[in-house]
């Protein structure tokens, strides 16, 4: 039904250079099947559905659709928004008829689909409402309801529950396959983007795992379990288990010869997450007690801390990057310097974090010994993001600049002034 | 029970046909309105010597109607012009590059500028007639409101958000929908609140505006703006007291019935999605939403409206198809480019050097060095006059924007203070000095700042009434107090609002500096050195040498001190003191 053959997508750097975020991606969605895009963010997998909803071109490769190539948004591929887009001047009616009035259909029938559709999705009632009187799990109803309204073929799932909490986040997933396996709606495939793997096993029939810088395709999983799934099932366990250690194995081996790897850092060019000095503290820590004593299954952790993968995995890869902890095959387990940081007091603490910090990231030791080599122990921002644009996108300059700044203060390696964007030794 | 529900049921319907006859007598009013006041369009217009303006108070009503509807014509000239002009430059990249420096440039043009330089074109458009003078006032009312919208639109435009944009290309919606649908809808709130800006701005021109001389054309319009002309010429303090008080009448009016049901009508386009806060309301929105014959009225103009997005309809995949391959062919584009900039550098060459040998060929050089000179003088006006007013009008916002039900009562006052037209004022103060024999050079500045100081007022309460709970808590707890608690807690918070105010403020002054650094009271003429002294002398003597230098001279101070001054301030308050 759809075909996606060989699609790759670079974006053009201000240098002229290309930075490349897909590669190499096949697949082909057939009838009456959710496929899964699984993985972490960066892995260019929203870039992909974009891709496949004719929103931005693909720079090769292409997608097929019904045996037409897809350059612009075809009539029956809708889409559901993680941030829902609604439009907040346009009552849930109105939301939902946008679409068919781009359809050019009459009046009357522009009503009745529309009425239809709020039904389906459980949303009667609500239709005279403004998106600001609505709940999250309501708001996203109405994005459900202004894509299926259009009675399309495939459906897009954009991370459609990640913004919402748990507990609504559940009802629309079982709501959705309840009516899905009921045959009640009108679509024939999905497409689901997520980070979430148990929701990934929960909803898709096909998980395809992808890796990150450039994106692509790892594995793909077949979920074989019959409808309804139950999460605390041993077999649906198993495979969670499994596709943790698919992610973890497989992001330690990065394949050589990159220079923008993600891990471990050995080059300046490595692009360090989202991360703060706390949340590193504290995931030793929760490691480092009872009942885990140093070692703990990923998933168990993960829900006990109520973290998802796009927030563990960050966090125990830089612990990893700093000698302080070793993840694979789905566990996380302390080194013997991770142990005493957890037993430490915040001295001592920092005192071994800098260490480590100078010793396995080179971009922290980097810093530090031009700041040591210039007369005056001071470098202005510029001179670091120019130097890691070369390796990485702007963005990915800046995220990585402020983790260091974060970590290097903790570690009182340097100190930063935000206002005259300078780096400096002095220690205020 | 069943009573009960009935006699609810006849209240209802009561109060339903009371909607309805509010709604009517409305709609009605302002057409009877519009009739009225355009069948003079196409009079004659009155020979030289004649007296067209009366200062009897009982032709005072007629000289509103004619200068509101003078205002709401400028206003829809505005809102075309916005909707084209910024679209162009938000849609096009090249045009954009032009159009919005241009825009910087002409929003700092003093406005009587265009308005002697224009003069004449329009008047050959239909010699002899009202209607070329007509044109002349509504051009120059125009370009007093319409450069902020625009720049309002764009700026809106440019920050649709994402998911929004994506959203409406997925569901296939034509370039024309798009716009209606979302970017339109997007840009309101902002549009509105610039639209009553400009409104302020356009009556304060009003008087400049009916009662054009430039050189040997004297133009006068029957309107409130003549009336109050005639009075100054005939040093008639009644006549100019009763003009104040229909002017504060008509514009309790038009906030009544034009912006107040707009601000409540475009809240439902706000997109923060916040749903606990009190809404602006109007009793005039109300009438028109709870009537069923405006209702039923609509209902065939949704029909043609929808009709327009089908025909628009097969528009998108041409668009889409274009933008892919803008993002594919991009090597092809820079040679382009170069030609593009390589037209632009040539043609701003040649005006430049048109320019230089038109004002040359009137003036000497030694004069630009004046006008420069006196540049300077009017700058050093305008930064006291601001720096006073912060002086006074800071700590008194942060009194008020801290005591919520002070605010309440003032925030409504300050803006009607701003909406209200200063150089109404100018004849009491004017004729205060000539009596008073004070000397103008000091005592006319005062009057550059008399309108625009309200928007450092209030831009303060609004930001001293956003200074969080806890912040103040924090202050009491850690016993901040005096000196130490502006420093660190009042001034900082309100900073970024400041800032907003301030170069509102220092815009306005320079635009009033030429309607206040020369003044009349009868055949008695005031004079403040200046910049605006100068621009206004060389109008009323029709000299276009020394007019295009001056406004070329304002224009550079204007843009330079923007760009100098206002905008690294205004960055900095923005990434410093922002809170939140």
């Amino acid at each position: 039904m759809l075909d996606i053959r060989g699609v790759r997508k670079s974006f053009r750097k201000p240098d002229g250079s290309e930075l490349l975020v897909l590669d190499g991606i096949d697949f082909t969605l057939g009838e009456g099947e959710i496929i899964g895009l699984l993985g972490r963010s960066g892995s260019g997998k929203s870039t992909l559905l974009r891709s496949i909803a004719g929103l931005t071109p693909p720079s090769a490769g292409s997608v097929i659709y019904h045996g037409n190539e897809v350059t612009a948004p075809p009539p029956g591929i809708a889409m559901v928004f993680q941030g829902f887009a609604l439009f907040p001047w346009l009552t849930v009616l109105e939301n939902v008829q946008l679409g068919l009035e781009a359809l050019g259909l009459s009046t009357g029938e522009l009503h009745r689909r529309a009425i239809e559709a709020i039904d389906l999705i459980g949303l009667d009632g609500f239709e005279s409402a403004y998106p600001r009187e609505l709940s999250g799990g309501m708001r996203q109803r109405v994005g459900f309801a202004r894509a299926l309204v259009v009675h399309p073929n495939i459906l897009l799932m954009d991370e459609p529950f990640s913004a919402l909490d748990v507990l609504t986040a559940e009802t629309l997933r079982t709501d959705f396959l309840d009516l899905w396996s009921e045959g009640q709606l009108p679509i024939k495939g999905v497409i689901l983007v997520t980070h979430n793997i148990e929701e990934a096993v929960l909803m898709c029939d096909r998980i395809l795992i992808f890796g990150s810088n450039p994106g692509r395709i790892l594995n793909e999983i077949k979920v074989e379990l019959p409808h309804p799934r139950a999460r605390l099932d041993p077999a649906f366990r198993d495979l969670v288990e499994r596709i943790y250690v698919e992610m973890t194995t497989r992001s330690a081996s990065v394949p050589a010869g990159r220079r923008t790897e993600y891990f471990p850092g050995t080059g300046i060019g490595t692009i360090l997450p989202h991360v703060s000095s706390n949340s590193l503290s504290g995931l030793l820590e929760a490691v480092a007690a009872a009942p885990y004593n140093g070692e703990a299954d990923l998933p168990v952790i993960a829900s006990s801390l109520h973290m998802e993968i796009d927030e563990l995995f960050p966090v125990a890869e830089t612990l990893q990057m700093l000698r302080f902890a070793e993840v694979a095959g789905g566990d996380i387990r302390l080194t013997t310097e991770g142990r005493q940081f957890a037993d430490f007091d915040t001295d001592r603490r920092k005192h071994l974090f800098a260490r480590h910090l100078l010793t396995y990231v080179a971009l922290a030791a980097h810093i530090r010994r031009v700041l040591d080599e210039r007369p005056v122990h001071q470098a202005p921002w510029s001179r670091f993001a120019d130097e890691l644009e070369d390796y990485m996108p702007p963005a990915a300059a800046v995220q990585t600049l402020r983790t260091i700044i974060a970590l290097g203060r903790y570690a009182e390696i340097f100190s930063y002034d935000d206002e005259k964007q300078v780096f400096s030794l002095d220690n205020p | 029970m069943k009573t009960q529900h009935a006699s609810a049921r006849l209240s209802h319907r009561f109060s339903a046909i009371f909607w309805d006859l509010v709604a009517v007598l409305l709609v009605l009013g302002m057409v009877v309105f519009l009739a009225q006041t355009s069948r003079d369009l196409m009079q004659p217009l009155a020979g030289p010597g004649e007296t067209v303006i009366s200062l009897e108070p009982s032709g005072l009503p007629e000289y509103v109607l004619r200068t509101s509807l003078r205002m709401l014509a400028a206003m829809v000239l505005s809102l075309i012009f916005t909707f084209t002009y910024a679209t162009w430059a938000a849609k096009s990249r090249r045009a954009g590059q032009v159009l919005i420096p241009l825009l910087d440039i002409l929003q700092s043009v003093p406005i009587l500028g265009f308005i002697s330089v224009t003069v004449v074109f329009f008047m050959s458009f239909a010699p002899g007639r009202m209607l070329g003078a007509e044109l002349v006032a509504i051009f120059a009312i125009f370009t007093s409101q319409a450069w902020n919208m625009a720049f309002s639109f764009y700026q809106s435009l440019r920050t649709v958000p994402t998911e929004l944009v994506e959203a409406s290309r997925s569901f296939r919606l034509s370039p024309w929908m798009r716009f209606w649908k979302l970017e339109v809808p997007f840009a309101m709130p902002a549009l509105v609140w610039n639209m009553m800006m400009s409104m302020s701005a356009g009556w304060f021109f009003v008087v400049a505006s009916e009662a054009i001389s430039v050189g040997n054309t004297v133009v006068t319009l029957p309107g409130i703006g003549s009336y109050i002309a005639l009075a100054i010429d005939q040093r008639d303090l009644g006549a100019v007291g009763r003009a104040i008080a229909v002017m504060l009448i008509v514009i309790l009016i038009y906030d009544q019935l034009l912006f107040r049901p707009l601000v409540a009508w475009v809240d439902r386009f706000r997109f923060e999605q916040e749903a606990d806060r009190n809404p602006p309301r109007s009793w005039v929105l109300m009438a028109l939403r709870r009537s069923r014959w405006v209702a039923m009225a609509v209902v065939p103009l949704v029909r043609m409206w929808r009709w327009t997005y089908r025909a628009g309809n097969d528009g998108a995949s041409r668009e889409l198809a274009r933008t892919a391959r803008n993002t594919m062919g991009s090597g092809v584009i820079s040679w382009l480019d170069w030609l593009w900039y390589g037209a632009i550098a040539v043609i701003c060459a040649v005006s430049m050097w048109k320019i230089t040998v038109f004002v040359l060929q009137g003036v000497t050089p030694d004069e630009v060095g004046t006008t420069v000179f006196l540049g300077c003088v009017t700058m050093v006006r305008v930064f006291v006059l601001i720096a006073v007013a912060s002086v006074i009008w800071v700590p008194v916002g942060v009194w008020i924007g801290l005591h919520p039900a002070a605010a309440r009562i003032i925030q409504p006052v300050t803006q009607f203070m701003a909406a209200f037209p200063a150089n109404l004022l100018f004849p009491l103060a004017v004729s205060g000095i000539v009596v008073l024999r004070l000397d103008p050079d000091i005592w006319l500045s005062p009057l550059m700042i008399l309108g625009t100081q309200w928007y450092i007022l209030f831009n303060v309460i609004a930001g001293a009434s956003t200074i969080p709970g806890e912040l103040r808590d924090i202050g009491i707890n850690l016993g901040v107090r005096g000196w130490l608690w502006w420093r660190r807690i009042a001034l900082p918070a309100v900073f970024p609002f400041y800032m907003t105010g301030a170069v509102t403020a220092s815009g306005g002054s320079w635009n009033a500096s030429i309607v206040a650094e020369l003044a009349n009271w009868g055949d008695t003429t005031l004079k403040a050195n200046g910049l605006g002294a100068y621009i206004a002398e060389a109008t009323a003597a029709g000299d276009f040498h020394r007019i295009v230098l001056g406004i070329a001279v304002m224009s550079a101070f204007v843009v330079l001190i923007n760009r100098l001054f206002w905008r690294p301030l205004y960055i900095l308050a923005e990434r410093k003191f922002r809170l939140g």
